[in-house]
């Protein structure tokens, strides 16, 4: 049955065919007929209005983070479509799926500068997984509904649907069918058999395997299947950065983390296994530093959902395409069971020195101030289980990542490939919708905060119980590090000069505090994590503090920095 | 690294803005296309394209994927020139009161395979199909007379293989299409 309706209305229902729930969004004259929709639709859908379209975005971006299904953001033409550019790239490299739709001018005034006019399609197309102009309102339904499937199917990403004013006010018969197939798109390609019987073979042999896992086994929803896959054969495996909490910190197999900032063990190991086997993951040049040298011992076996992740940046001796729900059991059932006791136990000797020359360092310092470290430690031992630590990017966030311990369940959230500041604190708005029932904290820098502060605002209004921490140090502190490590220390522009953000917050109405001894530390946390609704906690941290071990870009990952006299 | 002329055919379904994601992905690696033709293939619906690039193997097999990973793509290979037939098109406009000096104009167009389109008072239109070099020997044979216009086209090519990839694909596309309508 078919009725007429304008697209507006039509956009409204297709949304409730799909499950959304929660709609990120920022008004504006090219949008307003959707706006003017959703206005009858405040029962069904929460539409949480940012200050600012990065905002949106990264709510957005959070949301489908922590839930896995794609956040929906609705913004107008112009220059709100040019504000969510940034979340865009950021989700086509992190993998998250997400609908934007943005306004755009009338049809009959396309292509001729018209007010708030930009060539959306013609942008976005480079940093998103598909994006379509509507024209016709009748083409609405076909087109939001492969934008769910596209962004949700196979490896996910970001869909942008430019609906011009027309498509939102034209009537028309609505009639919704759910895509279920595209025949240019093949989001599970099926596994070769002999593929998965020559992984098998090669892993049988193993001496010393290793696994790295990426996102792509959270994205599959693969967690079990790894977990069985890597007690079989007994293959000790490292997490990337966004393939953190997947694995919990305490699971036997767990190594760590790989990477620039990662562990000592994997990150050493990966040079000494002789079958590395990659899961869902893309070879980042922050993991494997100079490509030339990275895992030179070892056969490489490369699970991936997407063909042109195969063989892009690492050469590998197995590519083994497909998803790795299904990929991984089908190669465990023709794995022997086996024991790498040796081997494993090899790992120990460097988390102990690690232990020793870094983290001891870091969790217990000599100095007054308090780390970074220290407080990312504080947060993770006293929340409750079910926390998810939303970081920001530069020292912040590998400092989350190190001593932030992720229980399995999508409860670290952080932007990886393309090192967004300014993520954090909107993405925590999104994850604290998402995922309603736990502890959301903010982890940001003083840097990162001041990009997106305003949404301090959306916390405010919707009074989400979003944990803000800023980790102060006055500096870019990543950017610092580097001029220290590469640069001779010249600082040029990294110091930065900040506001009372207690008080910026206070303005928000959002309770805090501020921390500068490290007696006050734990006591701090407590009460931000007891206090009900937003909180900011300020932490004064060491002004020139590091993230250690290191391997500077580029560098064989064997090339590892222990500390500050490592470097003198 | 040694690198080599590859022609890449690109497959994709009839959507606007695709020419731009196609050539995005040889603007980002920084490789130069030779020449780029767009046609309706004789598939209803899918649009060829063909696209000639000097680079190495590893970087157009690379960025074959790429182009294959954009949704409206159907499929993309890669070529070198042993494995297809191909050709391109070229004319040429010359004054005819020169084409009349010259006086053996005959040899030359029969030598090249080439035709007369067009020929008036004014001016002689030539016609020339073949392989680059072909075009760029009758070129400068026809230099002397003053060539008033030039044009070439881009190359389209054939696959000798006897498998029609393509073909395939859709065949086995519309089995998936099938499936997922049962379910
Ligand atoms: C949008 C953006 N601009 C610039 C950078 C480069 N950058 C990376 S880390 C960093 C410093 C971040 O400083 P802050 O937020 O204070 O965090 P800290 O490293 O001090 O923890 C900068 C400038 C970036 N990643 N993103
Ligand atoms: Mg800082």
């Amino acid at each position: 049955m078919s009725e007429k309706i304008n697209g507006a209305e039509a956009l409204m229902r297709c949304f409730k065919e799909e499950n959304v729930t929660t709609i990120f969004g920022y008004p504006g004259g090219f949008i307003i007929p959707v706006f003017d929709a959703l206005y009858s639709y405040q029962k069904e859908f929460d539409c949480i209005l940012t200050r600012h379209e990065q905002g949106a975005i990264h709510a957005a971006q959070g949301y489908a983070r922590v839930t896995g299904r794609p956040g929906v953001v609705i913004v107008t033409s112009g220059p709100a479509a040019t504000n969510v550019i940034t979340g865009l790239a950021d989700a086509m490299m992190d993998s998250t799926p997400l609908v934007v739709i943005t306004g755009q001018s009338i049809v009959a005034q396309l292509g001729t500068d018209s007010f708030q006019e930009t060539d959306v399609i013609g942008i976005t197309q480079p940093v998103s997984k598909w994006s379509y102009q509507i024209r016709r309102a009748e083409d609405l339904p076909w087109a939001v509904a492969r934008a769910f499937y596209i962004a949700r199917e196979g490896r996910p990403g970001p869909v942008v649907l430019d609906l011009t004013k027309d498509a939102q006010t034209q009537l028309f018969d609505f009639e919704y069918k759910k895509c279920r197939f595209i025949r240019s798109y093949q989001p599970n390609p099926t596994p070769d058999p002999n593929d998965l019987s020559l992984a098998a073979d090669l892993i049988n042999l193993a001496k010393r395997p290793m696994a790295v896992i990426g996102q792509g086994v959270m994205l599959g929803h693969a967690e079990k299947e790894l977990y069985a896959f890597l007690e079989k054969a007994d293959i000790p495996a490292a997490s990337t950065l966004l393939g953190l909490s997947i694995m919990a910190d305490d699971y036997p197999l767990n190594m760590g983390m790989v990477g620039m900032h990662g562990n000592v063990a994997p990150n050493r190991k990966t040079g000494e296994c002789d079958v590395l086997i990659a899961i869902g993951c893309r070879f980042s040049d922050r993991v494997t530093g100079d490509i030339n040298t990275y895992a030179a011992n070892a056969n490489i076996i490369h699970f991936d959902i997407d063909p042109s992740e195969l063989n892009k940046n690492v050469r590998v001796f197995l590519p083994v395409l497909g998803n790795v729900k299904e990929t991984l059991p089908a190669v465990t059932k023709l794995l022997k069971p086996a024991r790498h006791t040796e081997w494993i136990a090899g790992f120990k000797t460097y988390k102990e020195q690690e232990e020793k020359e870094v983290i001891s360092r870091d969790l217990h310092p000599e100095g007054p101030e308090i780390t970074m470290a220290e407080t990312v430690k504080c947060i993770s031992d006293q929340s409750g289980r079910r926390a998810v630590l939303v970081a920001d990017v530069g020292q912040n966030e590998m400092t989350s990542a190190r001593y932030f311990s992720a229980g399995p369940g999508r409860q670290f959230v952080a932007s990886g490939g393309l090192g967004t500041m300014g993520f954090c604190l909107p993405a925590a708005v999104g994850a604290a919708l998402g995922a309603p029932d736990s502890e959301i904290y903010a982890v940001c820098g003083d840097g990162g905060i001041q990009m997106t502060i305003q949404e301090l605002g959306t916390i405010m209004q919707y009074q989400l119980p979003v944990k803000v921490v800023v980790l102060n140090n006055n500096f870019l502190g990543m950017v610092r590090q580097w001029q220290e490590l590469f640069w001779d220390k010249r600082y040029s522009s990294t110091r930065m000069q900040n506001p009372d953000f207690v008080q910026l917050a206070a303005s928000y109405h959002i309770a805090g505090r501020r921390v500068e001894k490290r007696e006050e530390l734990s006591e701090a946390v407590q009460q931000m994590i007891d206090h009900k609704g937003p909180y900011l906690l300020e932490v004064h941290v060491e002004e020139e503090g590091m993230v250690y071990p290191m391997i500077p870009a580029g560098q064989p990952i064997s090339d590892i920095i222990m500390g500050r006299t490592d470097t003198k | 690294m040694e690198k080599t002329l590859y022609t890449v055919n690109v497959y994709s379904e009839n959507t606007v803005g695709i020419l731009n994601q196609v050539t995005n992905v040889f603007t980002r690696r920084q490789v130069n296309i030779e020449s780029l033709t767009v046609s309706r293939s004789a598939i209803p619906g899918v649009h060829k394209y063909t696209i000639t690039a000097e680079t190495d193997e590893e970087t157009i097999s690379k960025m074959v994927r790429q182009i294959e990973r954009r949704i409206d793509v159907l499929k993309a290979f890669y070529y070198v020139d042993d494995e297809i037939i191909f050709q391109e098109i070229a004319l040429y406009k010359i004054s005819t009161d020169r084409v009349l000096e010259h006086g053996a104009l005959e040899q030359v167009v029969r030598r090249y395979n080439a035709r007369i389109l067009e020929l008036n008072r004014n001016y002689t239109v030539i016609e020339q199909t073949g392989h680059v070099e072909e075009i760029q020997q009758l070129y400068e044979e026809l230099q002397p007379l003053g060539i008033l216009q030039f044009v070439r086209s881009g190359r389209i090519s054939i696959t000798k293989s006897p498998i029609e990839r393509l073909s395939d694909f859709l065949a086995e596309m519309e089995a998936k299409r099938q499936a997922s309508e049962q379910v």
